[in-house]
């Protein structure tokens, strides 16, 4: 099962190994991991998606507190939270199919950020289930590279993070 | 002006330091400077690791942090398995490195080591310190997250720029103030209810003292608690202590190095009293069995440790003295059914062996139990790790005194140091080392430390020419193909190399033997080294 956690630390150097070391010592599996600054210079935030059961979880969740960088550990709850994913992707085109990669890209709301000769590089942020859809539809052309950012995310209504 | 070297030995003046062991090296010799000039005792340690485990051995008998010094590089890194050891036996240690330049980092300079990049997985915290004027801020909270919670190694270093670096004044802070530190001490009352409620309902309760106990100095709460319930009490190896072997509660300690009766009695009981016990593989092998058949209240410090190793019905966090006094305010009258205190009285009895003696060998086991008849009241004993350990933990009878060993990391060479460090603690006391042929070997270059010192330590090596506990394995598990395990017959002379300290010895090949030197070596006020001929072939339990 997939969890998505966010972990609010100390914007000191360092930390990240700290918070990555853990996970791997501790043989947790990280599907994605992405990391920024929040309002308050001082802290950032971490997202985590991690591959595991109810007990790994709870696990992850109590030696993440141990640490002492780290100020909040959240294991969101199924449906109680938004999460997006940037992927900018960049295809084999020529004349002849540019039209119709613009096409999909207008279809799966991605934005095309460049274009050359032969090919064409598409910006999408959106869920991860539409990401997976866009790269299916984009395959037959020939995905050349592609760079994703793992998952944000943030809960729904009027719950925020302290 | 002051500089950070000065600063340093401030803040462990501030800490109510007494005493330091260590070794030094160029880029911690600003340090080294400083402390001249301040009545902190230094003591000289043969090798880094000793340093850390005499802190630790310091630590554990006067409940103080311990304190330890190296230099970078290869000095930082002979500390880890000491680190290491400390943090699996939760242990309050400040470690202080020395370390490179801090423009020089990362250019694999002479003697640069990434000590807290190599350490990050067996330290409760550490700090490269970046500027002279963070230090007292450091070394502040260093000191307050070794000491409480869950106490662990705590790693400052300090590269030789930011201790020779000047800063217009020392102001120490008052309280360290650390925003994702905040160790719950209390324990959740609602949870204490319920708990108490559990114990009420029990008719085959006993309790799990574990390490935690010794930790949060609620010894005497707990036997007031068992005495008044009348629950029996297992321990585990690092909880060895908690109660005077004598008491008719205490049933021993269990795991497969531990005793029948109490093996037997935690996986009968009904409801299982878990303090400062964090079950791990060596106490309980399969512990889904125990929540199988049994409700688990489980009071720690360290929330994480709840719920790792074993189902728990009622976890508590906190510190085992709040939630121990707690309990005792509002358990009421209960008390075990009188059915539950006979059986238990009664494996006593039954599960009860006596060991084998073979020709021309001391019986180790009932030699341990004479022994502690022997020593005063309030001796420390420290046991190494290998067979020599079990033989201490299941018949050195306890009564004031204190159990040291590593039962969490289980490091060869820990009791020599450890017990400098002990005696350095508590000078009064009779300090006792028992180590096993292998063991010794790895911790005697400390014979230095204590000639040097004059320390009165006394030490007993049961001299079997084996690893044993690798060899008993090997016999058991392995179709008595031996190997790797033979010791040499007959070098070291273990007298030989006492006498090189100048320490006075003995050799005993019986029981007879091994009792009339150890009564010499108690009477004697100087440090003394009795070597028992072992059998090979003598089990652990
Ligand atoms: C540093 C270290 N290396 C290896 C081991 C593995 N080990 C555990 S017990 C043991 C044998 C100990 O032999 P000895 O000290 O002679 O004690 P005995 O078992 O004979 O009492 C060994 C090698 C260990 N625990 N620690």
């Amino acid at each position: 099962m997939k969890h998505t956690i966010y972990i609010l630390v100390e914007n000191h150097a360092g930390v990240l190994s700290k918070i990555t070391g853990l996970f791997s010592r501790r043989a947790f599996n990280i599907e994605s991991l992405a990391v920024g600054v929040t309002t308050d210079v001082n802290v950032s935030r971490i997202t985590v998606v991690a591959d595991g059961d109810e007990y790994v979880a709870e696990q992850i969740k109590k030696q993440l507190n141990k640490l002492i960088p780290v100020l909040e550990v959240k294991i969101l709850k199924e449906n109680s939270y938004i999460s997006r994913e940037l992927a900018l992707i960049k295809v084999k085109s020529n004349t002849g199919n540019r039209i119709e990669i613009m096409k999909i890209a207008e279809l799966m709301d991605a934005k095309v950020i460049d274009v050359s000769v032969n090919t064409i590089t598409l910006q999408i942020a959106d869920t991860v289930d539409n990401l997976e859809t866009l790269t299916n539809l984009l395959k037959p052309y020939g995905i050349k590279e592609m760079v994703r950012t793992g998952t944000v995310a943030i809960e729904k209504g009027s719950n925020f993070a302290k | 002006m002051i500089s950070g070297a000065e600063i340093m030995v401030k803040c462990l003046e501030q800490e109510n330091v007494e005493i330091l062991f260590g070794y030094p090296g160029a880029a911690i010799c600003p340090f080294y400077d400083a402390l001249m000039d301040s009545p902190i005792k230094h003591i000289l340690v043969r090798q880094e690791q000793n340093s850390v485990h005499a802190a630790s051995g310091y630590a554990r008998s006067v409940s103080k942090p311990g304190v330890c010094v190296a230099t970078s590089g290869p000095g930082a890194t002979n500390l880890i398995t000491g680190i290491a050891t400390a943090y699996m036996d939760s242990i309050p240690i400040i470690a202080i490195t020395g370390q490179v330049r801090s423009d020089l980092i990362g250019r694999d300079v002479f003697q640069e080591a990434d000590i807290t990049g190599a350490c990050e997985p067996f330290v409760k915290h550490s700090y490269l310190v970046k500027n002279t004027e963070d230090l007292p801020r450091v070394f502040k909270e260093a000191f307050y997250i070794a000491t409480t919670g869950r106490p662990g190694p705590v790693l400052i270093d300090v590269p030789v720029d930011i201790q020779t670096n000047k800063i217009d004044k020392f102001v120490y802070p008052k309280k360290a103030d650390i925003p994702g530190y905040k160790p719950s001490v209390q324990g959740h009352i609602k949870q204490i209810e319920k708990s108490v409620a559990l114990i009420q309902s029990a008719s085959r309760p006993v309790i799990c003292a574990g390490g935690g106990v010794l930790t949060s100095g609620s010894k005497l709460k707990l036997v007031e608690f068992a005495t008044k319930t009348g629950i029996p009490v297992v321990s585990t190896m690092m909880g060895i202590g908690v109660m005077p072997t004598e008491n008719p509660l205490y049933l021993g300690m269990l795991g497969s190095h531990g005793k029948g009766v109490a093996n037997r009695a935690i996986h009968e009981a009904d409801v299982i009293m878990l303090c400062g016990a964090r079950v791990g593989d060596r106490a309980v092998a399969s512990p889904d069995q125990l929540s199988a058949h049994s409700k688990i209240i489980h009071i720690d410090i360290d929330p994480a440790e709840i719920g790792k190793n074993v189902e728990v019905t009622v976890p508590i966090v906190g510190d085992m003295k709040n939630v121990i006094n707690k309990i005792n305010d509002t358990i009421g009258d209960y008390h075990v059914p009188h059915m539950w205190a006979d059986t238990t009285e009664r494996w006593k009895k039954e599960l009860f062996r006596t060991a084998p003696r073979f020709e021309g060998c001391v019986e180790p086991r009932s030699f341990i139990a004479k022994l502690s008849e022997m020593l005063p009241n309030k001796s420390i004993l420290v046991a190494d790790v290998g067979q020599n350990q079990i033989w201490c933990a299941n018949n050195f009878r306890i009564k004031e005194g204190r159990f040291l060993t590593t039962g969490g990391m289980g490091t060869m060479g820990y009791s020599v140091p450890a017990a400098v460090g002990a005696k350095f603690a508590r000078p009064d006391r009779e300090v006792v080392v028992v180590c096993g042929d292998g063991s010794f070997q790895m911790g005697m270059n400390e014979l230095g430390t204590i000639a040097q010192n004059h320390l009165n330590v006394k030490i007993i090596i049961m001299r079997n020419d084996r690893l044993g506990m690798v060899r008993e394995l090997q016999k058991n598990l392995y179709h008595q193909r031996y190997t790797a395990t033979f010791l040499d017959e007959e070098a070291p002379d273990f007298m030989k190399i006492a006498e090189a300290y100048n320490i006075d010895s003995a050799y005993a090949t019986s029981n007879e033997e091994a009792e009339k030197y150890a009564k010499q070596m108690i009477e004697s006020d100087k440090s003394f080294v009795l070597v028992c001929r072992v059998s090979p072939d003598t089990p652990s339990i």
